[in-house]
């Protein structure tokens, strides 16, 4: 089966100002997205978790090309999507196939627009729908997620979180696209609401198969969710493989600290060691040193000299860690 | 579940906010009276004219205001309260225009420099800043002086040396708006740049614009009869402001006091109007910027 989505290598990189007129040396850049390989196939929900500032964020802006590579390929439906230029993507023919759910609902509803306004405007724009056809499908999607008709006609400002959240969601999967990218679909609300969400997210996925990439702080939903899952550190992979087996055999140490450091009732587990400091810095990271060198709490010698590969350690299991050779 | 789409609340809602506004703000209810006064003026003018503004009757020259003249008689014998209602859709008429042709080129020069940044962002900030170099009404002298005096010449002066305001209010408005989550949202919906920034940016930053618009029609109508007073505007015997205050300036050590006085007032008034209705649409657009 060939994948929906195929990421091969893929890097961004932003250099920090501009090359001085008679400098030798480049500026610095930082490495945002380091070789990032990965795929999702049809139907599948892939979950992206790290911490903040690690590369998640990039790299979904990267998938939904409104970023171009620094290097890498990305496929979409055997098609080499990276090679349209970001500007030019959003007339491209698989625009309406690729959509996002944005992090923030209330920020990513232009304020002028109704309900309705921001659910038909990609369905005018990229379907060309008109009229009676385009009241429908609005109406639809608005259905769909669970959107009453009769708050079609309200600002962003006169509905609730909740409600923005099911505008979002309608928003997006208004063009019937194949791949969903979630960026913290819950984040920004209640605790009673994240269920509600999820839940329709779930049943929209089963309802118009779709393929979804989640990206989440919250470890327990992706746990539950999620049929496979990536874990990014300081910009590159450090382990990915069928969710359960990652959460239950974690290979590389940061995930391990991901894992504990989970709030739990009963308190943390004792036996992974929780993490303390932050990251190193993202530019011109050393490429000679594994990425989570210096806080890693099981690091030795050779963790600062040589960069871990991403080795298959069970069937599926990608870890990148010297302990696992 | 209703089937038909619910007509949009906010449309009626938008004149209750406006009369509760006003009504909590008598300065800015003055304000759009005298405006839409002004407004009256310049579009009805000669119709409302008592007398022709321009025949002249020399024996009645220079007469103090009476009942039939009530604002008096000039040094021909005009009739100064008709020439003060005729000269409103010149002077407003050319403030407006050079507002409106500001607006489209330094609106859309500031919301193309903040969006795009990089080289836009440096040739329009450039623009902006040589204007500001020079004093402000000293370039717009030198602009009709060296285009001819033309109306089109003034209202293109008045337009230029306001460039730098409307570019610079129209980029950093645009730049707080260029992370936002919705112009990615409306990427992905298929806009292109251009489309983006006229079709989503822009009706974002326009009540800004628009008060921007009625605080600088102030100036810009000062600025027009300024021109015309030291003689750079409209050309005599034309009815305008500037003029009339420039005709009556020598009248005044003899005591004809009000062959300037009326113009004057009806000028500084209509200055006046503006800017406190440039205040009034502020507080109501953005009420955190109230001061």
């Amino acid at each position: 089966m060939t994948p929906l989505l195929e990421l091969d290598a893929v890097s961004k990189r932003f250099p920090l100002g501009r090359r001085r007129l008679f400098a030798k040396a480049l500026p610095p850049e930082v490495h945002a997205v380091s070789e990032v390989s990965l795929t999702v196939h049809a139907g599948e929900t892939v979950g992206l978790v790290g911490e903040s500032g690690c590369g998640k964020s990039t790299l979904v802006r990267l998938i939904t090309r409104l970023l171009d590579t620094t290097e890498g390929t990305i496929w979409f439906d055997r098609r080499e999507i990276s090679g349209v230029p970001a500007r030019f993507f959003a007339r491209d023919t698989n625009r309406a196939d690729i959509q996002m759910v944005f992090q923030d609902a209330g920020e990513s509803i232009n304020p002028r627009f109704t309900a309705a306004d921001a659910i038909a405007d990609p369905l005018r724009k990229l379907l060309g729908l008109r009229g009676a056809a385009l009241q429908a499908r609005v109406e639809e999607a608005a259905t769909q997620c669970g959107l009453p008709l009769a708050l079609l006609g309200r600002y962003p400002h006169q509905l609730s979180g909740g409600q923005r959240a099911r505008v979002g969601i309608a928003r997006a999967i208004g063009t019937h696209p194949r791949l969903l990218v979630l960026d913290e679909p819950t984040a920004a609300l209640d605790v009673s609401v994240q269920v509600t969400v999820l839940k329709l997210l779930q049943q929209l996925k089963a309802e118009l198969g779709l393929s979804y990439i989640f990206v989440s702080h919250d470890l327990n939903v992706v746990r539950l969710l999620c049929d496979r899952v990536v874990v990014m550190y300081l910009g590159r992979v450090v382990e990915s493989g069928p969710a359960q087996q990652v959460f239950d055999a974690p290979r590389h140490p940061y995930t391990k600290s991901l894992i504990a450091a989970v709030p739990r009732l009963e308190g943390a587990r004792p036996e992974a060691p929780r993490l303390v400091g932050d990251p190193r810095s993202p530019i011109d990271p050393d490429p000679n040193a594994c990425r989570f060198h210096g806080r890693c709490p099981v690091g030795f010698d050779r963790c600062g000299t040589a960069m871990p590969a991403l080795r298959e350690v069970a069937p599926g299991h990608l870890a990148a860690c010297h302990l696992n050779d | 579940m209703s089937t038909t789409i619910a007509p949009a609340a906010p449309r009626d809602s938008i004149w209750a906010h406006a009369r509760y506004m006003l009504a909590g703000n008598p300065v800015t209810l003055f304000a759009l009276c005298l405006f839409l006064a002004y407004a009256l003026m310049a579009l009805l003018g000669p119709m409302i004219a008592p007398f022709d503004p321009m025949a002249s009757d020399t024996a009645r020259a220079l007469q103090a205001p009476t009942w039939r003249h009530w604002f008096g008689t000039d040094q021909l014998g005009r009739d100064i309260l008709s020439r003060v209602i005729v000269a409103t859709r010149v002077d407003l008429g050319i403030a407006l225009a050079s507002v409106v042709l500001v607006f489209a080129a330094g609106g859309l020069a500031g919301l193309a420099a903040g969006f795009f940044g990089g080289w836009v962002d440096a040739v329009v900030g450039r623009i902006a800043d040589t204007i500001m170099a020079f004093p402000l009404f000293v370039l717009a002298m030198g602009i009709v002086a060296a285009l001819g005096n033309t109306i089109p010449n003034i209202v293109l002066a008045t337009a230029i040396i306001n460039f730098p305001l409307y570019a610079r209010v129209a980029r950093a408005e645009t730049l707080t708006r260029r992370q936002a989550g919705f112009v990615d949202a409306a990427r992905l919906s298929g806009h292109r740049d251009g489309a983006l920034l006229l079709g989503q940016v822009l009706p974002n930053i326009m009540p800004i614009m628009v008060v921007q618009m009625s605080l600088t029609m102030g100036y810009a109508i000062l600025n027009a009869a300024g021109l015309s007073f030291i003689g750079l505007g409209v050309r005599p015997p034309t009815a305008e402001w500037g003029i009339m205050v420039a005709e009556g300036a020598s009248f005044i050590v003899s005591g004809e006091w009000w062959i300037a006085l009326f113009p004057g007032a009806t000028l500084m008034l209509a200055v006046f109007c503006f800017n406190l209705l440039g205040d009034g649409l502020r507080d109501i657009v953005d009420p955190r910027r109230r001061t």
